[in-house]
Formats: structure tokens, C-alpha cells, sequence
């Protein structure tokens, strides 16, 4: 494909986010703004447009912006979390996958180069994906409820599951798809433009766009932006301590509570995730998990159990999980979407637990939608979708009976 | 890569006058027909796979004789297809009006990728086979013009550029436990795809040959590496478009290496001054992989299983769920000339 034609792409592209008001799993931009107030951000001086994927039009996500880049130089910084080893390798130490890396090669997630010895990662400020989200979207039901979410991403990703319902950028090159150049402070400036309460990375995996993440939090605060993490939470302890320090809210997606799971189809391993959803705690990190429900695959009575045994006993009663209706997508197509009940089986165990907030997600107007006060059980915070209704929540407690509610709920 | 300003010089169209007019004069096995199927094994229910070396391949020890590789070429091609002439046997391969992909290999730079050299030598027959279009890519440009091609996207003739030039299909492509874009290159521009490996050494799947090399022709071959590549290298060859079209193999073994790779590593490449050729990519990588093997225990070097690294995506490729070819010595008929 020629470069005319990716631009041809990017303005269909860019007309049809516009123009639409359908709900899709990544919304863009334009399906959240009128067309004037699309056209205004578009004129914006030094505002990139991100173009038309590479690898097709269907992803094609568009931002703000200006020409294509020039060149991959301004996206290109020396990576943290490597070690250099003798004939020019380097071994990987972001995430317990630890690849080592020839010269000239790529860690499995295909957005860190090893040059001359030197590892770089190669999405520093290179956005494919931006969007104005709700929070309720990633989701968070208690981190900021109601408020939006500046949504981003980079190509790339440490795991590669077959569900993914991202795959045409979280399993693409970086130069597979047009990207634009978004340093941190630019974008805090445009999370705080589009009245964002927050900058969340997500989409793709954001701990392989460790570095830029964790300087776009900082200069988010910088404005009096937070920063919110979606993540499947496959990554070292080290980065994930430091990078604690840096945002204010993590969601972790869990994908299944076996190793067999996480071998055959994230590609990746459980109990690193596991080791990371404790640290989180540990360090008094606001924490939600996702668990997606595949049927037949992750779905059985002794893995919800034992998930729900798990997180009572090593997290707590107080983080929000979500068993979420699973879509067939990318590499399981085969499957059927989830059935309602085993999603209502799911919450049924995790109830039986005593978990204070369980949540059904993906089934809009679901009862489960609902926060629940975990004492008087009066809804708290309503919604359907992604939308809040009624929020009853006071200074972090039950408007009907002062039990407080773990959360953040307030800037 | 460009280098060839003319489809056809004067000298080229005397030879490939002398070629077709000994084809002439060649035996029944020689006449024109349609490309055989590709992993079709030889008439003796065996794959073959030629080497076909010259000691004297670098006279000056590092630049290759242009006519000694051409000569070496045509010497293999010859035995590869039981043919008296080097273009008899080229047109046993190719179809005048096919656009004809050389698939190079280009990682390791001006250092050990496949070299312009045996490019060029291919070309020269292609064209005298009556092919027009020729397109020599790999993954990246940049790639592509740090081995000494020079990026050529548009025009008649021979092209030369990389995935970034086209992309890659937007439908995915899916087999075992592969899900991939393939390059448009190979699915919307080639008719036929010639490979053209090196021989060498792969610090992750043991070796890089024929099969390996086809993670150039898909978008994310970053997730295929783990577990010694094994089964991904075996399924990326199962998917249609790389199954369908790759016809031949021609291993750029003019200098082979034997440890340290993909990357060049000087002190672990030695001379081999040669090539192999074969339409199995499975036994062409067998056989490659021994020759390595060969040379590291020669150096006293611990084998590729003992380091951890042995190809199994070799036999996997082999076996009853992808039958791309065979690993089996007693299948294979290796002829050196």
C-alpha cells in the first residue's frame, strides 16, 4: 500500500468514527464528539492525526494530528530493565518472559530492538490508538466513577492470547501501523483539553510501553491528571514496584486461574500475575481484575472457586472483579459468546466468598452492573453499560448506612 | 535490489541463445511443462536436495567470482532437475508471465545475508526463462539495503523492497498455532516465490534454513520464536499462501556459520562455497542443519541439543500434521556435485 493510499484510508476512516454512534468494544474519538468539535481538535496546530493501520482499515484510529511521522528516530529511546550480555545480546528483565535478544532482533513483544547491544524501546510517544472513555469502559467501577478516561496505545504486546479483542494493534510491529507522535506533555495537554480526569493505557499492553507510560503519568499529575493501568499484569516486580510510584490505579486482567489456560492460550504464565496482583496490594495500589470467561476454556466451577479463594485470601475482600462475557474474536472464533450463566455461576462463587464487589460485565442492564453497599446491600452506584446513573457514595462511604466503600471516588 | 539496469544484456542474450539451442538438442526429461507441485519428490519417490560447491568460489577470500557462482548455480539447477541445460531446468520451476519473488534473507547484513551475487545470478537465468517480473524482498527496506540491495518499488524488471513497502494481507491467516498476516507481496504480487536462505546458525531455534526463513513473510514473527520456534515454524509454511507458491529453495551456503546467529558473527563463519538446492524445504533444512552439526563437533563444539536449541520444528514439519517434507535420510537422496 502506498502512502496516498494510507492517507486515502485515514480520511474514510476519520468520516466514518464521525459520523457513527454505534458502541464498540474501542470507540474512538469521533464517536464521542460532534463533527464541529471533531474538526476544531483536528485543526489543532501540532496535533497528529494517527493514521489508517498499516494492516488494514478496520482498526484505522485516528487521532489528532499531524503528518505521519518522518521518521522512527523521534519514537525511538533506550529501553529500561536489560542486561547487556557478551557478543552483543541482551536479555529482557521488563517481564518474566526475559527473552534474549540477538542483535538486530526483537523481544516477543515486537516493540523492543536490540541495536549493537543496545535495547530500545521502539513506541516511546508512538500512539496507535487514542479514544475519550468512559472509566466504566476499562473497566473501573471504583476508580472515579462517572468521570472519562484519555484512552491510549502503542502496537505491541508481551502475551498473545487468542481471545484478543485488540489483536489488529496489540499484535502488529510498530511500523505496521501509521502511529502519531504524542509526547507525554502533549498528551497531558489533550487529556486535560477533553476534561479527562485521567490518562488510561490500554488496548494493547502497556507494560511495553513501560517507559513512555510511566513519564505521560508524570506529566499528567503535572495538570492534575491521574493515571489509570490496564494490564494483564504480566511484568517483573522490579518495574511494577517503580512503576507504583508513577499512577494511581491498576486493572488487572486475569485471564483464567490455571496455568493450562495461560500456556495453551495467553502464551504467557499464571503465577507471575498472580505474584503481581499481590504486590499491587502491597503497595496500597487501587486494584480491579477482569476476569474474561471463555466457555469451555476458563469457565469450570473448581477454577471460579478457586479464584474466589484466592483473591479472598491473599487481596482481600475489597477488590472489584468483574467475570466479563467473552466475544469470539481473532483466534476463537469457534467458540460461542458467554452464556449468561456461567458468568452468573462465576459471581455465584465468588459471592459464596464473601467478595464485597462482584460485577457481571458486558451484559449491559445486568443487576451486577451495580455497586452494592457490602453491609445494607442498597445500590450505591448505578449504571447500565457504561454509563452512572445514581451514585450514592459520600466521602468514600454508604450514603444509607456510612459503611465505606473501597474505592477512589474523589479527585 | 536494482543493480541490473537492463532485463537482458547482449552477453546474457547470447548465452540464453546458446542455452535454448542446447535445450534443443536435450533429452525427453527436458521439455517445457508446467511448474511441478512443489513438494513433488523426485522420480525415485525421494527428496533431493544438491549441493553444489567450488572451492575456488573467492579467489581474493571474501568477494564472490560472479562466474564461478553462476557456473556453481547452473550446475545445481542442472542436477536438480535432470537437465543438460541451466534454462531446461529453470523453466521446469517457472512460467513466462510469472512474477517470480526471490525471498531473501537479510538480517545479518552486508555480513552474511543472501548475497546480491547469487540474486543477480538468478535473475540472469529468470529472465532468460522468459520471466519479466521479478520482485526480490524481505521484511524491511532498511534490511534490504544493509545486505547491498538497493530498494527498487516501482517499474517493470526486477522490483526490490520490503514488507514495509506493501504490508501485509488484512485477512488473517491461521494454522496450528499460528494466527498471521501474511506479506502482500507473497499473496497479491507473486506467482511463484523462490527462497533463498543462508546457511547458518540461531541462537533461539537452532537453525535458520528454508522453513525459518518464511517468518519474513509474515507480520508478527516476534511471537514465534519461543520454545525453540517449535511447532510456529512448522505451521507458518502451512499457511496456504506460503504452502502454495514457495517452489524451490536455494541456500545461499557460499559461507556458512555455525554459531552466533541470526547476527553475523565473522569468527564462527566458515567458507562452504557452495549452494543447496531442493524443493523440500524439510530436507534442504536436515540436511543444513547436519552440515552445522558437522561443523561445531569438527570445532569441538557441544551440538544444538546439547545446547538447548535443537530444531525440532524440523521433524515437526515433518510429520503427519503438516507433511511439508521429510526428515527421514532414508527419503532423501542427497547429491553433491
Amino acid at each position: 500500500m502506498s502512502r496516498k493510499e494510507n492517507s486515502f484510508n485515514l480520511e474514510a476512516a476519520l468520516r466514518r468514527q464521525v459520523g457513527t454512534t454505534r458502541a464498540s468494544p474501542t470507540q474512538s474519538i469521533g464517536d464521542h464528539l460532534d463533527r464541529r468539535a471533531f474538526l476544531k481538535v483536528s485543526a489543532l496546530p501540532c496535533l497528529a492525526a494517527c493514521a489508517g493501520a498499516f494492516v488494514g482499515a478496520r482498526h484505522a484510529v485516528p487521532l489528532l494530528a499531524s503528518p505521519a511521522a518522518e521518521s522512527d528516530a523521534q519514537f525511538i529511546t533506550e529501553a529500561k530493565f536489560y542486561e547487556k550480555l557478551p557478543y552483543k545480546k541482551i536479555k529482557c528483565k521488563l517481564c518474566p518472559r526475559e527473552c534474549v535478544i540477538d542483535d538486530q532482533e526483537r523481544g516477543y513483544c515486537g516493540v523492543r530492538e536490540n541495536r549493537d547491544g543496545t535495547y530500545y524501546t521502539l513506541v516511546y510517544s508512538r500512539v496507535v490508538s487514542a479514544h475519550v472513555d468512559p472509566i466504566e469502559k476499562k473497566p473501573f467501577f471504583h476508580f472515579l466513577p462517572g468521570t472519562q478516561a484519555f484512552s491510549i496505545a502503542t502496537a505491541g504486546c508481551n502475551v498473545n492470547c487468542k481471545m484478543c479483542q485488540n489483536w489488529e494493534i496489540s499484535q502488529i510491529r510498530p511500523e505496521q501501523a501509521r502511529s502519531s507522535h504524542v509526547p507525554p506533555q502533549k498528551l497531558a495537554a489533550l487529556a486535560q483539553q477533553y476534561r479527562c480526569t485521567s490518562i488510561a493505557y490500554t488496548y494493547s499492553e502497556p507494560v511495553v510501553f513501560y517507559e513512555y507510560m510511566v513519564d505521560c503519568a508524570d506529566a499528567g499529575h503535572a495538570l492534575g491528571v491521574k493515571s489509570a493501568v490496564v494490564t494483564g499484569g504480566y511484568i517483573h516486580a522490579d518495574p511494577l514496584k517503580k512503576l507504583c510510584h508513577h499512577v494511581d490505579a491498576i486493572k488487572v486482567d486475569l485471564k483464567a486461574y490455571s496455568e493450562k489456560f495461560y500456556k495453551e492460550v495467553v502464551n504467557g504464565e499464571l503465577k507471575p500475575v498472580l505474584n503481581a496482583l499481590v504486590m499491587l496490594r502491597k503497595q496500597g495500589m487501587w486494584t480491579e481484575i477482569v476476569y474474561l470467561v471463555v466457555p469451555t476454556l476458563n469457565d469450570s466451577d473448581e477454577e471460579f472457586r478457586g479464584l474466589a479463594r484466592w483473591v479472598r485470601s491473599e487481596l482481600g475482600l475489597d477488590v472489584p472483579v468483574h467475570f466479563s462475557r467473552f466475544h469470539p474474536e481473532y483466534l476463537l472464533k469457534n467458540l460461542p459468546p458467554t452464556p449468561l450463566e456461567a458468568l452468573e455461576r462465576a459471581k455465584a462463587f465468588a459471592d459464596a466468598e464473601g467478595l464485597h464487589y462482584v460485577y457481571i460485565g458486558n451484559v449491559p442492564g445486568h443487576p451486577a452492573e451495580n455497586t452494592y453497599c457490602p453491609k445494607c446491600h442498597k445500590v450505591v452506584v448505578e449504571r447500565v453499560g457504561y454509563t452512572v446513573g445514581a451514585m450514592q457514595v459520600r466521602n468514600g462511604k454508604c450514603r444509607y448506612c456510612q459503611q465505606p466503600i473501597a474505592g477512589v471516588w474523589h479527585l | 535490489m536494482g543493480r541490473r539496469s537492463e532485463p537482458t544484456t547482449r552477453r546474457a542474450f547470447l548465452k540464453s541463445g546458446f542455452a535454448l539451442g542446447s535445450s534443443l538438442l536435450a533429452c525427453s526429461s527436458c521439455k517445457s511443462e508446467a511448474p511441478s507441485r512443489p513438494l513433488a519428490p523426485a522420480s525415485n519417490g525421494k527428496s533431493r536436495i544438491v549441493i553444489a560447491r567450488d572451492p575456488k568460489l573467492r579467489p581474493t577470500g571474501a568477494s564472490l567470482d560472479s562466474s564461478r557462482l553462476l557456473r556453481v548455480l547452473d550446475r545445481a539447477m542442472q542436477t536438480m532437475y535432470d537437465c543438460d541445460s541451466p534454462l531446461e531446468a529453470w523453466k521446469k520451476v517457472v512460467r513466462p508471465g510469472e512474477v517470480v519473488g526471490l525471498k531473501v534473507n537479510c538480517l545479518a547484513g552486508k555480513g552474511n545475508s543472501t548475497r546480491p551475487e547469487l540474486v543477480d545470478a538468478i535473475c540472469e537465468r529468470l529472465q532468460q526463462a522468459g520471466i519479466k517480473d521479478i520482485v526480490i524482498w524481505d521484511r524491511l527496506n532498511v534490511d534490504l539495503e544493509n545486505a547491498r540491495f538497493r530498494i527498487v518499488e516501482r517499474g517493470s524488471g526486477i522490483r526490490c523492497f520490503g514488507n514495509d513497502t506493501l504490508g501485509f494481507d488484512p485477512e488473517l491467516a491461521t494454522f496450528g498455532s499460528v494466527g498471521s498476516l501474511v506479506a502482500r507481496t507473497l499473496t497479491q504480487v507473486c506467482d511463484a516465490v523462490i527462497n533463498l536462505p543462508v546457511l547458518k546458525d540461531h541462537g533461539i531455534t537452532g537453525v535458520t534454513l528454508a522453513l525459518k526463513s518464511m517468518f519474513g513473510a509474515v507480520h508478527n514473527p516476534n511471537k514465534y520464536h519461543v520454545n525453540v520456534g517449535d511447532p510456529y515454524v512448522a505451521d507458518v509454511n502451512m499457511l496456504p499462501p506460503i504452502r502454495q507458491k514457495v517452489r524451490l529453495t536455494i541456500c545461499d551456503a557460499t559461507a556458512a556459520q555455525y554459531e552466533g546467529g541470526p547476527s553475523y558473527m565473522p569468527q564462527w563463519t566458515w567458507p562452504f562455497n557452495g549452494l543447496i538446492v531442493g524443493r523440500d524445504p524439510v530436507a534442504l533444512d536436515y540436511t543444513g542443519w547436519q552440515i552445522i552439526e558437522k561443523k561445531r563437533a569438527e570445532v569441538g563444539m557441544k551440538s544444538l541439543k546439547e545446547s538447548k536449541r535443537e530444531p525440532t520444528y524440523i521433524t515437526t514439519a515433518a510429520d503427519s500434521q503438516h507433511r511439508l517434507g521429510t526428515n527421514d535420510p532414508k527419503r532423501l537422496e542427497l547429491v553433491e556435485v
